[in-house]
């Protein structure tokens, strides 16, 4: 049966006595701003909070099951549909994975060009996400238009490259598909040269902008405690203050010989994981020029692995990578044959909105929107 | 003073928008169906098969090994191998494809089965624009409708092109020797038997013609 769009309950008191009624309203998952096809059931006392339940499964379309009964190459394009605003990151979590597993080395041009692609997905899924974050708050367009602007940028260096703007397909395993060529990388130094400069202007644009400031100061706190008990990863935790970035702590690739910093935030409100996304592309832009101005010639690809007839040795293994999002795993159990024995996704989306209903709890109705638009949830992956 | 900033923030709007009219950095819309953006060349949209020479079924290259249809992960390719075998680029008797489908409305672009072609035969297109309105079998692609001309694939994607046709070459060259060393190889043997029946022959008492020298090759 199909969930009731809204329903109304009595309010009691401890005594159980009627003393008002609560509104318990579905919403989603066809909800403009859920980012997806997510649903909420929020029960409201007057424009309160008191209950909030997140269904999710509305996306779901059996990615880790697929996995297990196709190759392992063939997962590769199943994996830009996890979180499609950061196809690269996602296909670098399940390359570097099997690379783990099948004992695969890259080559030192395949790891700078991975450094390059992943922080260019970082730059503008924080440019998007700083888009809606601000459309859900009601600056409807502008700010967005603006985002996108930018992420068209971007997303015409991946086509160039990979041949699709979103699901570009583009790691294998032990490499990259395709070389990029001087052309190309003149491009992107000439973008992150002026990337700045946009971030600049979007600043001066919102950074203090007093509906901003009213709408996210002081608006759902999180603590250290409840940030790390629930396990949460990736911007909405360093938000909370705590250091922890998978970049740092793994130095997975070649992120050891780059100078950056993580920036952290004090009191794990809205506008700080508004910020931390702001610092978070400066320092991504750090990274990028270092990478830009190192990066050497070679191969792209490590001679021994192979495309056809993959077979990596019997073993599990968990790999793990610093997404926009947070921490995106895959976990793989390989029993030697030509397809995974179990194939299993850590998605950071999925595991920072299990804190939704704390975060919301006492903050109204028109706050829920904001609050889960700073998770910055993409449903593909939610659901996988 | 309170609005400050929105103030500053809407300066910011006004710029871009008067901006829009002056800088084409600022203003990138593009009007969709009258205009159009030039096609990046590794752009892909759906598979088809590249034959050489001018009729398109004595030309495929695809010999229906069905390893594109194997790997593919959303299984949208299908193959049905021939009974009989026909000669390939290479003069080798090879299978062909007797049906070879793809749906591309199930095909979700992916370029695995480019990849893992040993042949060369399958390859992306960049056409995109394929709504029809059958709803069945307009968006399913038989043989006749994938197979494209080798000059359509180098007009289309020059660089890709030049290596695949170098590939091709190559293979082409190396069979062309092989057959030409097996031809050599097969000329020397017979020429051996040949000087060896006339040394049997001289060694008889009866006086034989002087052995004849080898034919040149």
């Amino acid at each position: 049966m199909p969930p009731k769009s809204f329903e109304v309950k009595p309010k009691l008191d401890e005594s159980g006595s009627s003393i008002g009624e609560l509104l318990e309203i579905s919403m989603g998952p066809h909800h403009p701003s859920t980012h997806g096809v997510f649903r909420m059931d929020v029960v409201l006392d007057g424009e309160k909070v008191v209950k909030l339940k997140p269904v999710c499964g509305y996306l779901h379309r059996n990615h880790e099951k697929i996995g297990e009964n196709i190759s392992y190459l063939a997962s590769m394009p199943y994996t830009d549909r996890l979180d499609y605003f950061c196809s690269m990151t996602n296909n670098w979590a399940y390359a570097l994975t099997i690379e783990k597993l099948a004992g695969l080395a890259v080559p030192e041009r395949a790891e700078y060009i991975r450094v390059i692609m992943a922080e260019l997905t970082r730059l503008q899924n924080h440019t998007s996400l700083i888009g809606f974050f601000v459309h859900d708050m009601g600056a409807l367009g502008t700010p967005l238009m603006y985002a996108f602007r930018e992420r068209e940028k971007i997303l015409d260096l991946f086509e160039e490259v990979s041949g699709a703007r979103m699901m570009c397909n583009y790691m294998r395993f032990g490499g990259v598909r395709v070389d990029v060529n001087d052309e190309w990388l003149a491009r992107t130094k000439q973008l992150v040269a002026n990337y700045g400069r946009f971030l600049d202007e979007f600043e001066t644009f919102l950074n203090e902008n007093e509906i901003l400031l009213a709408r996210t100061q002081g608006v759902s706190p999180l603590t250290k405690e409840q940030a790390i008990n629930a396990s949460l990863t990736g911007p909405l935790l360093r938000a909370a203050g705590v250091n922890y970035d998978v970049r740092k702590v793994d130095k997975y690739g070649i992120y050891s010989r780059f100078d950056f910093k993580v920036p952290l935030g004090e009191h794990g409100d809205l506008y700080d994981r508004y910020m931390m996304r702001v610092l978070e592309m400066r320092e991504s832009i750090k990274i990028l020029n270092q990478a830009l101005r190192d990066i050497p010639g070679g191969p792209v690809m490590d001679p021994k692995a192979k495309l056809r007839g993959f077979r990596p040795k019997p073993g599990e293994v968990y790999g793990r990578i610093e997404s926009p999002k947070g921490e995106l795993g895959f976990y793989i159990i390989s029993d030697g044959g030509p397809n995974p024995y179990r194939y299993r996704v850590r998605p950071p989306s999925f595991i920072n909105i299990t804190i939704l209903e704390d975060m919301c709890l006492g903050h109204r109705v028109a706050d829920v929107i904001v609050i889960l638009g700073s998770v910055d949830i993409v449903l593909g992956e939610v659901d996988r | 003073m309170l609005g400050e900033q929105i103030i500053k923030g809407m300066a910011v709007t006004a710029r871009n928008f008067f901006g829009s009219y002056v800088s084409k950095e600022r203003l990138t819309t593009v009007q969709y169906p009258e205009e159009h953006l030039a096609q990046k060349e590794n752009t892909r949209q759906f598979p088809f098969l590249v034959y050489d020479g001018d009729d398109w079924e004595k030309g495929l290259r695809c010999v229906a090994c069905q390893i594109c249809e194997k790997e593919c992960p959303p299984k949208c390719i299908y193959i049905v191998k021939s009974k009989d075998k026909k000669p390939d680029y290479k003069g080798q008797p090879q299978l062909y494809p007797a049906t070879f489908d793809i749906d591309i409305s199930v095909c979700m672009s992916c370029q695995i089965c480019v990849e893992v072609c040993p042949f060369e035969s399958i390859k992306m297109d960049t056409k995109f624009e394929l709504s029809t309105a059958d709803r069945f079998g307009g968006l399913l692609l038989t043989k006749d409708k994938l197979a494209k001309p080798n000059s359509y694939y180098q007009e289309m994607h020059p660089h890709d092109a030049a290596d695949s046709d170098a590939v091709i070459a190559a293979e082409k060259a190396k069979a062309e020797a092989k057959a030409k060393a097996a031809a050599e190889a097969k000329v020397k043997a017979d020429a051996e038997a040949k000087a060896k029946a006339a040394a049997a022959a001289a060694a008889a008492p009866i006086a034989a013609p002087a052995p004849t020298p080898p034919p040149a090759k």
